[in-house]
């Protein structure tokens, strides 16, 4: 007896729905070809929350296939044909924000009302955006030469296969899907196999607004198999991918087959940086919500932070008493609770490994350091925001990616010295810099190596802003205006208006 | 008893809607503070549709501290999704109310339901274009070495008076409305009184559609009295119009005299539509047809003068004298009705004075040349040959379907002749030879060059004209130039 295509879902908060399990190719649910399928968990309690189909090589190319057969009557659609589609998937997401934000904190342990709902938010302005691009991708005529006419046009790439991962499944999903269609690509995109239950649902709202069949398909699968075989098809123009640097750097090599592009979102160890005369009150709560949220799972996170030697100590204990009350952590349905558990079993039990590793380098602990077995939390993932001081440049809880709620604190005495330390590792992500010096501010952000610096806030990121890293933290930029450009190519085109052999 | 503030109107496809009458300030709708109202008249019956309140000085002086207070709250500074949620939602119910905002235009301006069905889905389309704009204004970042930190932001450029005419009320007031809205500036925008209507309605949708009250007043009047208001207003930093180039000149004179107020003007054209010897007939003939008969000929940018190559005229004429003898004039709410009647008893004896001039001058009626009917301001399509350049009909705009053919050898030739003209808002070229479409294209001086085509309209592509034809443009990307400042911030980075 096969797995079937749906099941009923009834969600702690009372939301009921029907979740798809299979791959959603033109704009169908299908089994895998192999009957392959993979298990999702719930990360609060260790259950099963549901079984999908798994896509294996063959799934892929099946996908594919639906991909190219489509872009050649979707490359003729208008752009603003292409916008209205992308503005009712919108809609649609707006009509069912509660029970979308329901089904992504059910699988991927976000909390509900104070983290997933807010991601829906996101995806429907990201949309939004984007849907508002999609009449505007204008070449350039380019006027040196009266007797040509030279212009460009920024035709889309093909077929796009875009690998997200499990930090913000839908949130993710949105970024890689929204210009990819503005632009008049088509995609494939596989959602990760720890969260591939919410993108499933999601799908049937690309097929209601009108897409047609082919252009958007989605697939479970793991990255070994399904990920690997995306990101070397022959037959695909593009590879956009989101996830860990190792994992990134296969990617790129895969995708060397047949000199696809590609764009990479990897890791990060973003630095947080405070300065002798930053609003010090401020400067806490973007430290703690700059690390604590979505559990510490989110590539920018600020997970160091410098603060100058005449308020380290006045911040350190500020910080600790905040991050004790403002963080409290819970289930994902419990209203209050701002921090639910990691993602999975593997990702809890790595960030109590680097713990480990902070207490043995001789960091000083100042709260959490364990896992969290509170009653009910017990049965899941559950880690404690966790705060190391004293640190040293060498420690490897300083230069590691942890993505955990485990922040490392550290002191400077110079301006100098905080670059330093904030360009020394592989990675190039994001940066925060508190001080009320316009000086400084604007020079140290042009010096520090990130792909992203914030003054004066953390993680504060918006739909209309490019975001990406520089170093091992990725190639490419998403969002805003420079979003598009990663899904287009130009194309010059040469009018001859009178040169004569 | 004065006017109610709303009057049911009967459409003759039996529905009766409610017709705002009043003032639209601060999201209601009000008298005239001198309770004085003025009617409007169906041309295509010639009978009175309903009175409408009218504006004055003392009105535009409401309007305008409406369109200040509103400017001054976070309707341009909070996050511009705010404003897009408006945009998109006006154009979704301008959708919704399509089929009576087309018959109020039908009724109102005399076009045909074919015409202002057209107007009605551009409307909404211009709507929902701007609304993707509402969130990508930029600036600029200017790098000038490490001791500085350059940056420029565009601003709205604050309240703004429109001025508006009655050859595409609806489609106008969109052109206007759209960039304001999606900008965050503010407005007062003045309807031409021949056709105050769909603005009026168009009003009511703006404020179910969310836009905070004083963004957007509408208001009914004539030009003497509450356009020139506009025009001179000391508070009013921005005012566009579009009609006459004579009206135009004054509202310039008056925008300097007062505050050097901003100035974007659309305004008259006698555009060229040139057929060279290669053009494809069939639909070359179309695009003539649509170029001056279109819209009774009441547009800005009418292919007004056709040049036709020698090798082709003698086709070219027979077809399109066929074409316009079987266009079907009359009733603008029959479905198969192509021409309307045109928007008012003044028009038409304007229209019907240059037809005798014409005759006078020596040109040849092809074909009409006269009224058509006895009731409702129709004109017969007319087109005149053996026309001279210097002839009034070929120099002068005459705002009617009404046309002049001219024969030419050479490309230079027309060119020449193209170019021979205060004016320089559109042109035709109908070609299928590549390299004559695009170098005539770059040698005509007009805003617009449509090839193979005409009056083909995008809101993503700019419209506007080149000497006496205006100054500015509207829709595509530049239309948000005419409403934004650019403002350079320079920062020192003292060591």
């Amino acid at each position: 007896m096969s797995l079937p295509l749906e099941y009923s879902v009834t969600l702690p908060d009372g939301n009921t729905f029907t979740q798809p399990t299979g791959l959603f190719i033109n704009n169908e649910f299908v089994k895998s070809v192999s009957g392959k399928t993979l298990d999702s968990i719930n990360p609060s309690t260790s259950e099963v929350n549901g079984t999908v189909y798994c896509a294996e090589e063959e799934d892929v190319d099946i996908a594919v296939k639906a991909a190219r057969a489509a872009f050649k009557d979707w490359k003729k659609v208008t752009g603003v044909d292409r916008g209205i589609l992308l503005n009712k998937v919108a809609d649609a997401f707006e009509a069912q924000r509660d029970l979308i934000g329901a089904i992504e904190a059910w699988d991927s342990g976000k909390t509900k009302e104070q983290n997933a709902v807010y991601d829906i938010d996101e995806c429907i302005s990201c949309f939004r955006y984007f849907a508002g691009w999609a009449d505007k991708i204008q070449g350039k005529v380019i006027q040196n030469d009266p007797k040509k006419l030279a212009y460009t046009i920024h035709e889309p790439l093909g077929v796009c296969g875009q690998i997200i991962p499990w930090n913000y499944p839908l949130a993710m999903a949105a970024w890689k899907l929204a210009p990819a269609l503005a632009a008049g690509n088509v995609v494939v995109l596989k959602t990760s196999e720890i969260t591939p239950l919410s993108l499933l649902y999601v799908a049937r709202l690309f097929k209601d607004a009108g897409f047609p069949a082919g252009v958007v398909n989605i697939i479970s699968g793991f990255g070994a198999v399904a990920g690997k075989a995306l990101s070397s098809h022959l037959d695909v123009d593009k590879i956009a991918f989101t996830g860990s640097t190792a994992t990134g750097k296969l990617i790129q090599q895969a995708a060397a087959s047949n000199l696809k592009a590609v764009t990479l979102e990897c890791g990060g160890k973003s630095p947080l940086i405070i300065r002798e005369d930053a609003d010090l009150e401020q400067a806490v709560k973007w430290a703690a919500i700059g690390i604590m949220s979505n559990q510490g799972q989110i590539c920018t996170s600020t997970s160091r932070v410098y603060v100058h030697e005449s308020v380290y100590d006045k911040f350190l204990e500020e910080y600790t008493a905040h991050v004790k009350e403002a963080y409290k952590q819970g289930s994902m349905f419990d209203s209050e609770a701002v921090v639910g558990p990691q993602v999975s079993k593997v990702q809890r039990d790595k960030v109590l490994s680097y713990i480990e590793i902070g207490k043995k380098e001789g960091a000083r602990l100042l709260l959490g350091g364990e896992k969290n077995s509170e009653g009910e939390l017990s049965k899941g993932f559950y880690i404690k925001p966790t705060i190391f001081a004293d640190i040293k440049p060498e420690m490897r809880i300083v230069n590691e990616e942890i993505f955990g709620p485990v922040v490392v604190v550290g002191k400077f005495s110079s301006d100098e010295e905080v670059i330093t330390y904030a360009n020394q590792t592989q990675y190039g992500l994001g940066a925060a810099i508190f001080t009320k010096d316009i000086t400084v501010a604007h020079t140290m952000a042009a010096e520090i190596q990130a792909g992203m610096v914030w003054i004066n806030s953390s993680n504060d990121s918006d739909v209309h802003i490019p975001f990406g890293g520089v170093k091992m933290s990725g190639v490419g930029r998403e969002l805003g205006e420079y979003g598009l450009s990663i899904y287009t190519q130009a194309k010059a085109i040469h009018v001859n208006l009178g040169n004569k052999l | 008893m004065s006017l109610p503030l709303f009057v049911p109107i009967k459409l003759p496809n039996g529905t009766t809607y409610e017709q705002p009458t009043g003032l639209f300030i601060n999201n209601e709708f009000v008298q005239s503070k001198s309770k004085k109202t003025f009617g409007t008249v169906s041309p295509s019956t010639e009978e009175e549709i309903t009175q409408v309140y009218e504006a004055f000085s003392e009105d535009i002086d409401d309007a305008v501290e409406a369109a200040t207070a509103a400017f001054h709250s976070s309707w341009s500074t909070s996050d511009p999704q705010v404003r897009m949620k408006v945009l998109y939602k006006l154009a979704d119910l301008i959708d919704e109310h399509a089929d009576t905002l087309a018959h109020i235009e039908a009724l109102d301006n005399g076009k045909s339901l074919m015409c202002s069905k057209g107007d009605v889905a551009l409307t909404a389309a211009y709507f929902r274009s701007c609304a993707g704009w509402t969130d990508k204004i930029k600036g600029s970042v200017i790098e000038t070495g490490d001791t500085h930190f350059n940056y420029t932001r565009r601003e709205p450029i604050g309240v703004c008076g429109q001025i508006i005419p009655w050859n595409f009320p609806l489609l106008m007031a969109s052109w206007k409305l759209g960039p304001v809205l999606c900008t965050g500036c503010t407005t007062v925008l003045k309807t031409a009184e021949s056709t105050p209507l769909s603005a009026l309605y168009l009003a009511s949708l703006i404020k179910e559609a969310g836009a905070p009250p004083g963004v957007v007043n509408v208001v009914s009047g004539f030009g003497p009295t509450a356009g020139a208001p506009i025009s001179s207003h000391p508070k009013i930093k921005k005012v566009a119009f579009t009609g006459s180039t004579a009206t135009g000149r004054h509202i310039m004179k008056a925008a300097a005299e007062s505050n050097l107020k901003k100035v974007t003007l659309e305004l008259g054209g006698k555009s060229p539509n040139i057929v060279f010897d290669d053009a494809d007939v069939k639909s070359t003939i179309q695009h003539l047809v649509t170029g001056i008969f279109y819209n009774t000929g009441e547009v800005c940018c009418a292919g007004s003068r056709i040049y036709v190559q020698e090798g082709i005229y003698d086709k070219i004429v027979s077809e399109f004298k066929n074409a316009a003898e079987s266009l079907k004039i009359g009733d603008p709410f029959k479905e198969d009705t192509f021409m309307g009647a045109q928007t008012s008893q003044l028009q038409l004896d304007k229209i019907l004075k240059y037809i005798d001039i014409g005759k006078k001058e020596g040109a040849t009626v092809i074909t009409g040349g006269e009224r058509f009917g006895n009731k409702g301001y129709f004109i017969k399509p007319t087109i005149f040959g053996d026309v001279k350049e210097d002839h009034q009909i070929v120099r002068d705009e005459i705002f009617g379907p009404v046309v002049t053919i001219t024969k030419f050898k050479t490309v230079e030739e027309v060119i020449a002749l193209a170019n021979d003209s205060e004016y320089g808002l559109a042109a035709g070229v109908h070609t299928t030879n590549l390299s004559t479409a695009i170098s005539v294209s770059n040698k005509i001086n007009s805003g617009t060059i449509w090839v193979n085509t005409y009056n083909d309209f995008h809101p993503m592509v700019p419209f506007g004209g080149y000497s006496q034809s205006g100054i500015g443009r509207e829709m595509g990307e530049e239309a948000l130039d005419n409403y934004t400042q650019v403002k350079a911030v320079r920062i020192g980075l003292s060591q």
